[in-house]
């Protein structure tokens, strides 16, 4: 017994360490990443991000070197404050602030001491930088912008979230990445590839050589140059003319579904957005509820479309055969559909024939129209899925898909979505009546305004539209963007359409707005709109909303403009939009007095109503 | 008859293994760009590897040494040892805080390593005495006295860690017959002294008291109650833990202070004083099944481990060999020190088997509290891993105690009364 006491002991502690040991080294897999971040430093070479340029070669977007002076605080040797802050050009208080931050975040990992110094202050310092132990300075690549425009459309850039670090695993601390418009949405092409270097540490943090001879480490790719749809000619002059009004403007090139501009008003210039100053601005434009210049009503802002809508109301009537080109239909300022009902129109020459009726923006001519479509069928409900069928063919009421990171579904009623509101199917089609005509239910985004537009200069097809035209030089190959779309609607169809909205210029509610030696074809629209004051419902000045393309027999540009509360059609929407079909095609204004209005006149005071708190008036 | 001699090859085998993977494991966590080669005397593996040259000489020297000789002197060997453990409060030098080193020019020498051996020798002489019996209360004072001499002089440098070996003994006087009562009297008085770091005299008074009535409420059926006996231990604990605050709080330095409450999880700070076991835990947790490869470790070669060379050389095992290598490095000082106590008994001579007891206790003492420390189940008590640990006195020290037992054994037959 007393000599097996012994053997017992030994015994027990021999399975107690290795089970220990089995605990430590095989269950318990922590201490590999404890040792990892222990002894090795990870570095990382950041690639350039790409450049992004306009259709034209023009460079909208490069980089420009930042620095920043690092500290590693426990690296740090005795120093001259007084000097040292001196040469930073900051008071010796904030600098011991800065250095007791770091101190509090961590002795061992560097922190940013004076972000951001500009190139002059860098190369005054990097001289005398040998003096500070345990400080150095960091080379960072910002944006730098070659444009005051388009600052929604190509986006920008900010350092990485923690909840990005965890769920992405490319993203380091302190990384930057895309975060809204091209920037987000073509961050993996613009980013690059990050090099990686392994260094073996030993516990001064002092470097010992590469890990493992370097067999882990990378070299950089660099971020692929992209260039854009865009025409930043044609983006500034948009961004000049919306100025002091609120709304959008997109321009789709019809052959190939290019986006060629897209503005949204207000905006803000993209240098903002940059570097020190980043996060203050952002906050600005973050709290500017009333003008919202983080919105892109191009891309986000729903609209009731107005007129422009009856193009569609008359295309789908002519597909659905209802009525044909020869029928005239008689207005006598407005249509009366009930005992009480009535669509009001205004005063114009009547009885009209489709093609007059369109460039005339005859109501009760598209009224009727619609009825028939909707009636054509035995409930109500099976002629709004035929009508709601044929727009979404137009890319309506739903989003389109293209290239950008933001962006609305618009909406096109069907029929359950009226069986919802009349349960039992106790609805007709004078209850959706005001469709027809682009108001009651239905809402485009500009980009959907001008898809359709494009869809209708091209006779029955668009491509979706995008903003991407070439990586490196090389034409982008995505599916999505270079197979055509086709409408519901019969080619022979869109020719009395065409031909009515080439009326609109020629002798309707745009003939003040030809361009010489062009056919432009477009459509006015003047949308009803309401918003909540108090809770309370209440009507606001029309909207100015604007649809065309040109020239009318080899489409170039299709355009749609909306300058919100900018009362009817053509005085403010239809101005810009045909002084931006000349700016596009011709490159000079010949108009200069009608440029001149739409630069001297502002809605300012417009916008301002809803938040006076006092009555006002509307449409004045 | 004929002298026959019959070396035990196993452990001797054993011996070697040891003492190369140590010294591979040295040379590993000791390398950097200087190296020059494996015997390079200017860098730490290089004198490990002199050391270990040394100690061959001094086996065969041991080897060559009639038996009989280490029982007859060990009462002057044991005297020696006592002596240069004095001469240390005049000659000795002060490295780190404690006084334990003699300095001849460029080398050191540490005579509480070699005290060891002159305790075992005298321990087991007095034990196998024809006059002596360990059950007499009488002889038990002489044999603790024995052994408590260097102890305290140990405890003077101060060198705790030292100290603690001699808890060794053990393994030998339990195996001659003494009182197990001994050893729990002595666990008891260890459970009291952590349960009073931990929860504070007061407490643990309350608690030693709720115990005592708890014993006598089982007991209550007995005919003869000895409440004196009660009121005695009850009144010893009481004091006994308020004594160990009042040493806690006035004796200990703070480094002491700090180990102990590291280790009863009152304090966590990684990166203070409780750096050490923390990095050597991640070296050897980082080690996965089959390690990261010798000299490959990167714990090892950052030095993130202090003392890597010397007392947390098994970091290096546990990170560069993975649980393979550490569990096969566990599997052979187990069966060493199985090998020993197997000798042990097979001895004729009972001053062999407590001195081959003694050695399995200190070596397994050795082996269990460096361990244990090194993979944070213990205090940090700086005591060398036996045949691995860097440092000349250590290695000779060992080598010594192991190879004196190994020419009792090869000698056993020769042994007469």
């Amino acid at each position: 017994m007393r000599k097996l006491l012994s053997v017992a002991i030994i015994l027990i502690t021999g399975f107690v360490f290795i089970g220990r040991l089995f605990y430590m080294q095989v269950v318990d897999t922590s201490f590999v990443g404890l040792s990892e971040n222990n002894a090795i430093s990870v570095d990382y070479d950041y690639p350039q991000r790409g450049y992004i340029f306009d259709r034209n070669g023009e460079l909208l977007v490069s980089n420009q070197p930042s620095y920043d002076v690092m500290a590693i605080p426990r690296d740090i040797e005795p120093f001259d404050t007084l000097e040292f802050s001196g040469l930073l050009n900051i008071s010796i208080e904030r600098l011991e602030k800065q250095l007791d931050k770091a101190k509090i975040y961590s002795p061992r990992l560097p922190s940013v001491i004076v972000p951001q110094l500009t190139k002059d202050e860098f190369a005054f310092l990097q001289e005398k930088m040998r003096k500070y132990e345990g400080f150095y300075i960091q080379k960072r690549s910002l944006r730098d912008y070659k444009t005051k425009n388009s600052a929604s459309e190509l986006g920008y850039i900010s350092e990485v979230t923690n909840a990005e670090v965890d769920n992405l695993p490319y993203y380091k601390s302190g990384d930057l990445i895309g975060r809204s418009g091209v920037e987000k949405q073509y961050e993996e092409v613009l980013r690059g590839v990050k090099g990686v270097k392994y260094t073996q540490k030993d516990r001064f943090n002092r470097n010992i050589g590469p890990y493992k001879e370097g067999i882990y480490d990378t070299l950089p790719v660099k971020g692929k140059d992209i260039t854009l749809t865009l025409d930043a000619k044609l983006q500034a002059y948009g961004e000049k003319l919306m100025q002091g009004k609120h709304g959008g403007i997109v321009a789709i090139e019809p052959s190939s579904g290019e986006i060629i501009s897209l503005v949204t008003a207000p905006t803000y210039d993209p240098a903002l957005l940059v570097g020190r100053k980043r996060s203050k601005n952002f906050t600005k434009l973050w709290y500017d509820t009333i003008n919202k210049p983080l919105l892109n009503r191009g891309l986000q802002a729903m609209y009731p479309p107005g007129s422009p809508f009856k193009a569609l109301t008359g295309l789908i009537a002519l597909e659905e055969n209802v009525i044909d080109t020869k029928e005239t239909i008689g207005c006598h300022m407005g249509f009366r559909y009930g005992r009480k009902s009535k669509m009001g129109c205004h005063s114009h020459a009547s009885p009209l024939s489709m093609t007059p009726a369109l460039a005339q923006s005859c109501n009760t001519y598209f009224a009727k129209s619609y009825r028939r479509v909707i009636d054509k069928y035995d409930k109500a409900s099976d002629g709004m899925d035929a009508w709601s069928n044929h727009l979404k063919s137009f890319g309506l009421g739903g989003f389109l898909g293209n290239d950008l990171p933001v962006g609305q579904p618009g909406r096109v009623p069907n029929g359950d979505y009226y069986d919802k509101w009349y349960p039992g199917g106790r609805w007709t089609s004078t209850y959706t009546l005001s469709n027809a005509i682009g108001q009651g239910e239905v809402l485009a985004t500009p980009i959907q305004l001008a898809n359709f537009t494009a869809a209708i200069a091209n006779r029955g097809w668009f491509y979706t539209p995008h903003i991407l035209k070439e990586i490196d030089d090389k034409p982008i190959k995505d599916e999505k963007f270079i197979q055509k779309n086709q409408t519901t609607i019969n080619r022979e169809h869109f020719d009395p359409i065409v031909e009515g909205m080439f009326g609109v210029y020629e002798y309707g509610t745009a003939r003040f707005l030809q361009i010489p030696e062009v056919e432009i074809c477009g459509k006015t629209g003047t949308a009803e709109n309401f918003t909540k004051i108090d809770g309370e419902r209440t009507q606001l000045t029309d909207h100015s909303i604007f649809i065309a393309f040109a020239p009318k027999d080899d489409p170039k540009i299709a355009i749609a403009v909306v300058v919100e509360n900018g009362y009817w059609g053509s005085r403010f929407a239809g101005r810009i939009a045909s002084l931006m079909i000349e700016k596009y095609l011709k490159e000079e204004i010949s108009r200069k007095d009608l440029e001149k209005w739409v630069l001297e006149h502002s809605l300012e005071e417009e916008y301002a109503k809803p938040y006076s708190g006092e009555p006002f008036r509307i449409n004045q | 008859m004929g002298k026959s001699t019959e070396i035990d090859w196993i452990t001797v085998f054993l011996f070697i293994i040891l003492v190369g993977f140590g010294w591979m494991n040295i040379y590993s966590a000791s390398l950097n760009e200087a190296s020059t080669g494996f015997f390079d005397m200017s860098q730490t593996y290089g004198r490990q590897a002199l050391f270990i040259g040394l100690s061959l000489i001094l086996i065969v020297f041991i080897l060559s040494v009639e038996a009989k000789f280490y029982e007859r002197f060990s009462s002057v060997i044991y005297l020696v040892a006592l002596l240069s453990l004095l001469g240390l409060f005049v000659f000795g030098r002060t490295i780190s805080g404690s006084t334990s080193w003699y300095t001849f020019g460029s080398f050191s020498i540490q005579p509480t390593e070699f005290a060891k051996i002159a305790a075992a020798l005298a321990l087991a002489k007095y034990l196998s005495d024809i006059q002596t019996n360990i059950k007499t209360f009488k002889h038990q004072i002489t044999a603790f006295g024995i052994l408590f001499l260097p102890v305290l002089l140990i405890m003077l440098q101060p060198d705790p860690g030292s100290a603690i070996v001699y808890a060794a003994f053990f393994f030998p006087l339990y195996r001659e017959g003494i009182s197990a009562g001994y050893l729990l009297v002595f666990l008891s008085f260890g459970a009291l002294f952590v349960f009073t770091l931990l929860f504070g005299s007061i407490w643990v008074s309350i608690g030693v008291i709720l115990m005592a009535l708890l014993v006598l409420f089982i007991n209550r059926k007995k005919k003869r109650k000895h409440y004196i006996r009660y009121i005695l231990v009850t009144a010893f604990s009481i004091g006994f833990a308020f004594s160990v605050t009042y040493i806690f709080e006035n004796v200990f330095k703070q480094h002491h202070r700090d180990r102990f409450n590291l280790v009863l999880g009152k304090e966590v700070d990684s990166h203070g004083i409780g750096y050490n076991t923390r990095q050597s835990e991640i070296a050897i947790g980082s080690g996965g099944w089959t390690g990261k490869g010798w000299t490959q470790g990167t714990q090892t070669k950052g030095n993130f481990v202090p003392e890597q060379h010397t007392d947390y050389i098994f970091s290096t095992v546990g990170e560069e060999w993975g649980f393979l290598g550490s569990s096969i490095l566990m599997v052979l000082f187990v069966c060493l020190l199985l090998r020993i106590l197997f000798l042990a008994e097979r001895q004729k001579s009972q001053f062999s088997r407590i001195y081959g007891y003694s050695v399995a206790g200190i070596l397994f003492i050795h082996f269990f509290v460096n361990i244990g420390m090194v993979m944070g189940i213990f205090p940090t008590v700086g005591i060398p891993l036996p045949f691995f640990s860097y440092g000349g006195s250590a290695l000779w020290g060992f080598t010594i105690l192991l190879f004196i037992f190994i020419k009792l054994d090869s000698n056993r037959k020769n042994y007469q009364f």
